[in-house]
């Protein structure tokens, strides 16, 4: 059963994706979901060997609804500095943050978060996945936006990671 | 349909038209490639965003049932745009060589050749 569905999880996600995308449950539908969900697990084992580990579903959808959350508030802000703040004010800064994380999923997880809430943007990795590079469109403090990172997304994501 | 609907949907409309213009001004105003980077973020979440839960608002408020592809449509941009940032940030980096801080750990960015002893 493992070697037919390497990722369980990603199979229900490809299934119900399709299911959503094609809008009904005919008989049509549900065999192109399935054949969907067995076949591109497979054919993308080779590049995804290990199985991430969630200890907390529940908190993974109580991270994204803060992720949502955060989105609109870093939006506001991001648009007041593009339309009122003169171009030479504006204090981009790389910063670097240690990132603590066990799977690579989590890892890509605080990525896109990152990426996602504006005026921060991930820009590399290190070469043993135990640094982020990122690029703050306006950080007069880069201490903080450092220690904010850690505070609100790594932490949570550490408890819901294992 | 009735008013309020119709104004909760026109002022989703009018959020998501602003914040993908304010986007493509932060295009024309930003300086450096990597701040003009910052500006299409914009675009995406809140801008795509507010249109998407509008479009889905008024289907459900005409059919009476819900419409599941804006939401995979904003799902499948939440995924593809972090990537696209990211491999754009890479091209920059590998083009320009700008300073960047050192990583903290023993290993050099991603990418970059460590320096030899």
């Amino acid at each position: 059963m493992s070697r037919l569905f390497p990722h369980p999880m990603l199979s229900a996600t490809l299934c119900l994706a399709w299911l959503l995308l094609a809008g009904s449950i005919a008989l049509n539908s549900l065999l192109m979901a399935a054949c969907l969900a067995t076949l591109i697990p497979l054919a993308t084992q080779a590049y995804w060997p290990s199985r991430p580990k969630i200890r907390h579903p529940l908190r993974l959808i109580s991270y994204i609804a803060l992720v949502l959350y955060d989105v609109i508030l870093a939006n506001i802000q991001v648009a007041r500095i593009i339309l009122f703040m003169p171009a030479d004010q504006i204090k981009s800064a790389w910063i670097t943050v240690p990132v603590d994380l066990p799977c690579p999923e989590a890892i890509a997880l605080l990525a896109g978060t990152i990426t996602l809430t504006p005026g921060t943007l991930t820009a590399e990795f290190s070469a043993d996945n135990k640094a982020l590079l990122i690029h703050a469109l306006h950080a007069p403090d880069p201490d903080a936006t450092r220690a904010e990172i850690k505070s609100r997304y790594e932490t949570r994501l550490q408890r819901i990671f294992r | 349909m009735s008013l309020a609907v119709e104004i909760l949907i026109s002022a989703l409309l009018i959020i998501g038209g602003s914040f993908g213009l304010i986007g493509s001004f932060g295009l024309l105003k930003l300086r450096e490639p990597m701040q003009r980077l910052h500006a299409p973020t914009k675009a995406t979440t809140v801008g795509v965003g507010a249109s998407l839960i509008a479009a889905a608002l008024t289907l459900l408020w005409q059919t009476g049932s819900a419409s599941w592809q804006g939401v995979m449509v904003a799902a499948f941009l939440f995924l593809t745009a972090p990537l696209s940032g990211l491999m754009l940030a890479k091209a920059h980096r590998h083009l320009s060589r700008p300073d960047l801080p050192p990583t903290g750990t023993k290993a050099p960015w991603a990418g970059e050749t460590p320096p030899k002893p």
